[in-house]
């Protein structure tokens, strides 16, 4: 068993990193004060070829694996969690699912410009009045001829005004007993006649990015942009989620990461009571908790990752590394904050931001709870994953690195 | 055109470090390619995309070398050597200058050395000098963009800094300079460059490789050490006029060497 | 007897300070090796420094005056100073470190073939070698250098005192410049003037600014304008001895000036050799960007400021008394590097 990162995954980590610092750092606070997504970020995270870094060259990826967006989830993380849900919905959602699903005509048609940064995707699944019970979604989408009509509202969706294409799930058969047999995916062009959108402001967290709701008013969707068959829809988002989940885990590492970071460089300055607040055992405390929740979060989603590279089911241990990973986030800025005291709780310090982003990852891509129940199921033994009809593809460098089609 | 660029793997700016044993060290704090010469590498590039060629860069150390190597053929690089050998420890910048000299020979058809400003460990910025005098070749120090270049015409301009003003030189090719920061950020390594590099094979050059018995240093470090630890009590400049205080205060800070 | 040969690095037709630092350098050498110290001058028209250089103390002044070397190119200086070492026995070389300075000195060092201790901010003679004290790693630890001589040596600016000018002024000996062909195949195009402003984290002195800055009745108008005042005063403190304007997180908070200028844990983290800080408290978050500077002058109305914690230099007194006679003094003094 090798513990070691590639010389490949470290050099990729530090560009990821670099980037992150140079470019979107210096400027995060100002439109996280503005509740202003950062201009430009998008357009330079797909110059720069991270919006396709885990999808095949001949497809317009990177090539890279799945341990790679991991690690680019990390990075991007660690300077603002906004970053990160660019890679959950675009990559984790969206692009490989139809990696994961689709044809190869929809796999030239939408995943390449996805790939290539030229066009940005989403997930849209949740609605204003179902989301842990997403099985029971009320949105319709209708077959006419050659097209399916879709009808319905979706909320609480990352870059919903930023996005060109969004994986969206409706449901097709409103008589399907159990409810989760009528859905079914598509690929919708978000620019279509029909489509309205609008952003949510106002939130806790995550103020640097967009988050909105997308209504589809008799939305025409050729056939050929429906995603797995009809009533497939219900596990092509979860194993949507699956991908989802493994990005927002990595990237609640480096959250805790940023924390501790943080917490260190004060504890090591800051003096009380004639020494440096790192020699009281109450802050040590805080600390050893972040330093071992770090690890392992970090060890729980590069497995996940080397999971997925294999083509093995990963549905568990995204779900585990979702869960940990957020709650000890959670955590993790919330000492953060206490151990800066006063300071921490003003914005001249990056902790409260910390916080407040932290808070949200318990719950979208499945709360909290919903992980709870998944891992109680599958330890007793009430839940097992059966095969799907079709798998994501493990990573192959050398199918991944060929160019052409 | 061929440009080589001699690198060198420095531990990383934000490095802790201690000396034990009479040895830097810095924990845990990963090694990098240092930092001036990715300017270096930049400029090369940027060179040989506007006139057709390639960038090599040599890079004498052990295997920790790899990591400044690797990160300079993900930048562009297209080719790469390391220099190593036991008779090189304890080097000093002439004793490297020669073994770089050697390289850059060995290899052939090099229309110009671009060096970093210096290293961040030693600091010295003497090398590309050195380098210059062994090759018999001109020096442009601190280029902060070239004016001209003609590779056929074996010449090129470069503006540089001379401290209190910018001075342009002409010289002919081949040559050796030295990168300013002001010539260009250095680009991001791409996916692809990351891929290449960390399956590039660099070959390792031997000094028997390079023709040469092992040189003798001239320059020996025999101590390294923390600068002493200051306790800083204020003293309090005072004054019957504000004039006075300021003279009295000037004067401590010319006695101080920080006017 | 052995010469112990300083090169008088200069521009514009001024001698750089720094090369009478470098003389007191190479006397320290020459009672350690024994020897005369000899300064040494190139360019063309340089008549004036080389008598500026003479009654600085040196036994001689050996010039090269020369069309050849009007215009500063480091490969034909470098081959005129080889070819010197020879010609009058030069043991060791010594320059101020420079740009130009540098430069000359390791194309020179290396046409010799030996070695070369550069930025040293001390130097001895301990059985016949040359034992020195440099910065490395960025300042952050020192290192013991030595050679044998021959030998080049570049003094750090401002580490060694500078040799006075006195009555007595020394020889002075023409002497034929000398350029290789290599040399030859380097010609000068021509100067212009140099980008002006240095940046924060670069910058070897910092003049910075806090809230206390606007808190004035020394000029009219309101909060903001007092404070566009006030910084303009310790910008121009800043450019006068070559450095970079800062400023404390309350004072751009209240709208002072723009957040470049942050020193501070969230704005910019800064070393220099000399930060003077004007009417800052000194709060932690600002002292986490700047601690580490080498010499802290704070300059404050209230005595229990915790910047004083600091401070190697305290001015209890208001800025806007202190600082414009501190810019009288630095002009008056000649110590300003931009006029």
């Amino acid at each position: 068993m090798d513990f070691q990162l590639t010389d490949e995954h470290r050099m990729v980590q530090q560009m990821v990193r670099d980037f992150a610092q140079k470019e979107v750092a210096p400027k995060v606070k100002e439109y996280d004060r503005r509740h202003e997504p950062m201009p430009g970020v998008l357009e330079r995270m797909g110059e720069l070829g991270i919006l396709g870094i885990s999808i095949p060259v001949k497809y317009g990826g990177q090539g890279m694996d799945y341990i790679s967006l991991g690690l680019v989830s990390e990075e991007l993380e660690y300077v603002d969690s906004t970053l990160r849900v660019v890679m959950s919905v675009h990559m984790g959602l969206c692009a490989l699912s139809i990696l994961h699903w689709g044809t190869e005509e929809q796999k030239q048609k939408f995943l390449v410009p996805l790939a290539k940064g030229e066009k940005v995707g989403a997930g849209a699944f949740t609605e204003p009045g179902h989301g842990s019970d997403f099985a029971r979604i009320q949105g319709t989408a209708r077959r006419e001829g050659d097209v399916y009509i879709l009808n319905g509202e979706k909320m609480w969706i990352s870059l919903a005004t930023k996005a060109d294409y969004a994986l969206v799930t409706m449901r097709t058969d409103p008589e399907a007993d159990p409810p989760h047999r009528g859905l079914t995916a598509f690929i919708v062009d978000l620019h279509s006649p029909g489509v309205t959108r609008g952003d949510i402001k106002g939130k806790l967290g995550v103020r640097a990015g967009s988050t909105g709701w997308i209504a589809f008013n008799n939305v025409e969707v050729p056939v050929e942009n429906r995603i797995g068959e009809e009533g497939e829809g219900f596990k092509v988002t979860m194993s949507a989620f699956d991908r989802g989940r493994y990005t927002v885990g990595a990237g609640a590492a480096g959250l805790i990461r940023a924390a501790l970071d943080a917490s260190v460089a004060y504890a090591r300055e800051r003096r009380t009571f004639g020494q440096p607040i790192g020699q009281h055992q109450l802050i040590k405390q805080k600390i050893a908790r972040m330093a071992r929740d770090y690890e392992i979060t970090r060890l729980l989603y590069l497995q996940t990752g080397w999971l997925m590279n294999q083509g093995r089911r990963f549905t568990r241990q995204a779900s585990l590394t979702k869960w940990f990973g957020t709650e000890a986030a959670f955590r993790a800025a919330h000492e953060a904050i206490q151990i800066h005291g006063a300071y921490g709780y003003s914005d001249e310090y990056d902790v409260e931001r910390f916080f407040r982003n932290s808070r949200g990852a318990m719950i979208y891509e499945g709360s909290s709870e919903i992980q709870t129940l998944i891992q109680a199921d599958y330890a007793l033994g009430y839940r097992y994953d059966k095969p799907l009809r079709k798998e994501l593809p493990p990573y192959d460098p050398e199918e991944w690195l060929a160019e052409g089609a | 055109m061929k440009i080589v660029v001699p690198v060198k793997v420095v531990p990383d700016t934000a490095a802790t470090l201690k000396v034990e044993d009479g040895r830097v060290t810095w924990g845990d704090a990963p090694l990098v390619l240092n930092p001036w010469d990715e300017f270096a590498v930049e400029a090369a590039l940027q060179t040989v995309e506007k006139h057709g060629g390639t960038v090599a860069v040599i890079s004498m150390g052990d295997e920790s070398a790899l990591e400044a190597i690797r990160k300079a053929l993900a930048m562009g690089a297209k080719e790469a050597v390391r220099i190593d050998d036991e008779a090189l420890a304890g080097a000093d910048v002439g004793v490297t200058a020669q073994v770089l000299a050697a390289a850059v020979r060995k290899m052939g058809d090099v229309d110009m050395v671009f060096f970093g400003r210096q290293a961040i460990d030693g600091d010295t910025g003497l090398t590309p000098m050195y380098t210059a005098r062994a090759l018999g070749w001109p020096f442009v120090g601190l280029v902060s963009a070239f004016t001209e270049m003609d590779p056929a015409g074996r010449s090129f301009a470069a503006e540089r800094s001379v401290g209190e003003a910018k001075q342009t030189l002409r010289a002919t090719m081949p040559a050796v300079v030295t990168i300013a920061k002001e010539f260009a950020e250095p680009r991001y390594p791409s996916f692809m460059g990351i891929r290449k590099a960390s399956r590039a094979k660099v070959p390792v050059w031997t000094l028997a490789d390079l023709g040469l018995e092992a040189p003798a240093a001239r320059v020996r470090w025999p101590e390294i050490s923390m600068p002493p630890k200051r306790e800083v009590k204020v003293e309090f400049i005072e004054g019957a006029t504000p004039r006075e205080i300021a003279e009295k205060l000037v004067d401590k800070l010319i006695e101080a060497k920080v006017l | 007897m052995s010469k112990i040969a300083v090169y008088v690095d200069h521009f514009g037709g001024k001698a750089a300070a720094a090369s009478w630092e470098a003389l007191t350098a190479a006397q320290t050498l020459a009672q350690g090796l024994g020897g005369e110290v000899v300064a040494v001058v190139l360019g063309q028209g340089v008549e004036a420094l080389a008598q500026e250089a003479a009654r600085r103390g040196p036994k001689a002044v050996l010039v090269a005056d020369d069309a050849a070397l009007a215009d500063y190119v480091p490969d034909a200086y470098a081959d005129t100073l080889v070819a010197l070492t020879a010609a009058h026995d030069i043991a060791v070389w010594v320059f101020p470190t420079t740009m130009r300075g540098r430069e000359v000195a390791g194309l020179t060092a290396a046409g010799l073939q030996v070695g070369a201790l550069p930025d040293v901010t001390d130097l001895a003679v301990e059985d016949g070698k040359i034992v020195a004290t440099r910065p490395v790693y960025a300042g952050k630890l020192l290192a013991k250098v030595e050679t044998e001589p021959p030998a080049v040596v570049t003094t750090r600016v401002r580490a060694f005192p500078a040799a006075e000018a006195g009555e007595a002024a020394a020889e002075i000996i023409s002497v034929a410049a000398q350029v290789s062909e290599t040399a030859q195949n380097v010609q000068s195009l021509g100067f212009s003037q140099a980008a002006q402003g240095v940046s924060l984290t670069e910058a070897s002195i910092i003049v910075s600014g806090g809230r206390g800055v606007a808190n004035t009745n020394k000029v009219p108008g309101d909060e903001k304008e007092k404070a566009q005042k006030g910084f303009e005063m310790l910008g121009e403190l800043a450019r006068l001895l070559g450095g970079a304007l800062g400023a404390s997180r309350a004072a751009v908070d209240a709208g002072y000036i723009s957040y470049d200028h942050q020193v501070g844990q969230t704005g910019k983290v800064v070393s220099p050799d000399l930060y003077i800080a004007c009417g800052i408290s000194g709060a932690i978050q600002h002292l986490a960007g700047m601690r580490t500077s080498k010499v802290i002058v704070a300059i404050n109305t209230d005595p229990e400021a915790p910047i004083f914690k600091v401070a190697r230099y305290g001015v209890v007194a208001d800025l806007w008394d202190v600082v414009p006679e501190l810019i009288n003094v630095i002009k008056e003094r000649g110590l300003a590097k931009n006029e």
